[in-house]
């Protein structure tokens, strides 16, 4: 692991509402080639702080430096071409449910890859496909027509299209069954070892997963950040909110 | 609490409601108008989205004509049979004919294509985007770096503005067929004379005028449906709710942008001395 940072925020506080504060000053940084994730109880502002660093969200004061840039200094023209850095896998995979799973793949090469004829694009995308384990025969499938373990699959290879710098999960194995979350949890292991230099971040609930897979994990606690480490550092925390989410969490899986 | 003060704390009340009504009223318009703005410039950014608009104007073009021909052939039967009644008593049915058609091309036509269309493809518009926002998808597009207002919405807009004149035109002329399937083949009024009155009374201006304005409740209906489908929220009932408002809006504008309008042309008409 590097230790340079690839994400970092400084102070970032966020409101929608003028008064009430989601984010009170969040600190965070993100080793470069680290695989971090970023923990907590419902509604401490773990999407927040994810959609802050898409820049989908812009802070209310702060900076977020991602790769060497401060992204609040983009113009939106500036800011669309930044985020092919990034890959993302969402909660609900977000596939394009009027495309197929290889057209759902293709699509950010088709965007941002002009240079390539349609053949190297689809071949791109297949190789995509192969490296998530997805069989063949459901390439021409429409989303709708396959399981979510196969929606999170075809999710994972868009994110990869680009061969993006950063990855990121929202919440990838939410309201999925164990078996489905441990093959979700290998798939993210599996791809953030297979890329070197790829820096990934994961917002999950599951703690032992993060724990597992994770080499640098941040806990957020009401719009700040309680404590990041490794998993040791939290194990060994005298924080009485991380020593009681440990154990719950740990006692969950 | 005097009866005054209780008055002049019930008309605060009020004034206080309406204040902010009407701000909300006009902060949700300005929101519209930079939504439109920005939507409409991205078109003429590159990467041009041909193909995008070329879909959107085969749902919103070509998938509307069934119904825009069965409800023109209808409304110009429907109108003629009722000009037809009244003139009777006047002795002036050879005027049936164009009234009819000074009146479909004039407002008809646009006002009810524009109802029909805003009804069928802006309320799909609403809930297609919709959908994707709450599955995700328009956030999706952003973090894959893809302007989603060129991608989206820009499509969608030069479509209704581009098709709407078209669809009125095919209604404008149904309806002119229905017409003349009552006037002349049903209640006897002479072909030569009906079709005669409607070549002395009919400029091409007025068919123009009509043309003019459903490209105006393209523009119209696109932008607000889009505008409510993009920015929806919370869920299966959010995207019910922006479909409902998108639709219900886009028909209330249409209405009241007709009649200033067709004031508007009017006084264009005087400013070129025309009648």
């Amino acid at each position: 692991m590097e230790s340079i940072s690839a994400i970092s925020l400084r102070d970032v506080k966020k409101t929608f509402d003028g008064h009430d504060y989601v984010l009170k000053g969040i600190n965070l940084e993100v080793p470069k080639g680290s695989l971090t994730a970023i923990i907590g109880f419902s509604g401490t502002g773990k999407s927040v702080v994810l959609k802050h660093i898409l820049g989908l969200y812009q802070p209310t004061s702060g900076i977020i430096n991602v790769l060497g840039t401060d992204i609040g200094r983009l113009s939106p023209d500036e800011l669309t071409k930044f985020r092919q850095k990034f890959g993302v896998l969402f909660q609900s995979a977000a596939l394009f449910d009027d495309m197929t799973v290889l057209e759902n793949v293709s699509f950010p090469l088709l965007e941002h890859r002009r240079e390539l004829r349609h053949s190297q694009i689809i071949s791109i995308a297949e190789q995509r496909l192969v490296q998530v384990g997805l069989d063949k025969k459901h390439y021409n499938k429409l989303p709708s027509q396959i399981s979510g373990g196969m929606q999170k699959r075809t999710g994972l290879a868009r994110a990869l299209a680009l061969d993006p710098e950063i990855l990121i999960y929202d919440e990838p194995t939410t309201g999925l069954d164990p078996i489905l979350t441990e093959m979700v949890d290998n798939l993210v292991l599996d791809t953030h070892k297979s890329r070197k230099g790829l820096t990934s971040v994961m917002v999950s609930h599951d703690l032992a997963a993060a724990f597992r897979i994770a080499n640098y994990v941040v806990m957020l606690d009401a719009g700040k950040v309680l404590l990041s480490g490794t998993a040791e550092d939290f194990f060994k925390s005298d924080i009485e909110l991380v020593k009681r989410f440990v154990s719950k969490g740990m006692k969950h899986s | 609490m005097s009866l005054v003060q209780r008055i002049s704390y019930v008309i605060d009340l009020i004034l206080d409601y309406f204040r902010s009504k009407i701000g909300g009223f006009i902060v949700e318009i300005g929101l519209i108008v930079l939504f439109m703005t920005s939507s409409v410039r991205a078109l003429f950014v590159k990467p041009y989205r041909y193909n995008e608009m070329v879909r959107h104007m085969e749902f919103v073009g070509n998938q509307s004509i069934g119904i825009i021909c069965l409800t023109g052939l209808f409304t110009g039967m429907a109108l003629s049979l009722q000009i037809y009644l009244g003139f009777k008593m006047f002795n002036a049915v050879n005027m049936v004919g164009p009234v009819v058609a000074l009146g479909i091309s004039r407002e008809l036509g646009p006002v009810l294509t524009g109802l029909i269309v805003a009804a069928r493809a802006g309320g799909a518009m609403a809930a297609r985007l919709g959908t994707m926002r709450v599955n995700e998808q328009i956030d999706a597009l952003d973090v894959m770096g893809v302007n989603t207002k060129q991608y989206l919405i820009a499509p969608r807009i030069a479509a209704a503005v581009i098709c709407m004149p078209l669809l009125t035109a095919v209604f404008d002329f149904v309806s002119m067929v229905g017409s003349y399937l009552l006037c002349v083949k049903l209640v006897q009024i002479d072909e030569a004379v009906f079709w005669q009155k409607i070549r002395d009374m009919i400029e091409i201006r007025h068919i123009n005028e009509g043309l003019f304005k459903a490209a105006i409740f393209g523009l119209v209906f696109s932008v607000v449906c889009t505008y409510r489908g993009f920015n929806t929220t919370g869920g299966a009932k959010g995207v019910g709710d922006a479909t409902n408002q998108g639709v219900v809006q886009s028909m209330v504008m249409i209405i009241i942008l007709d009649y200033f309008a067709s004031n508007l042309i009017r006084l264009f008409y005087l400013v070129m001395g025309m009648n």
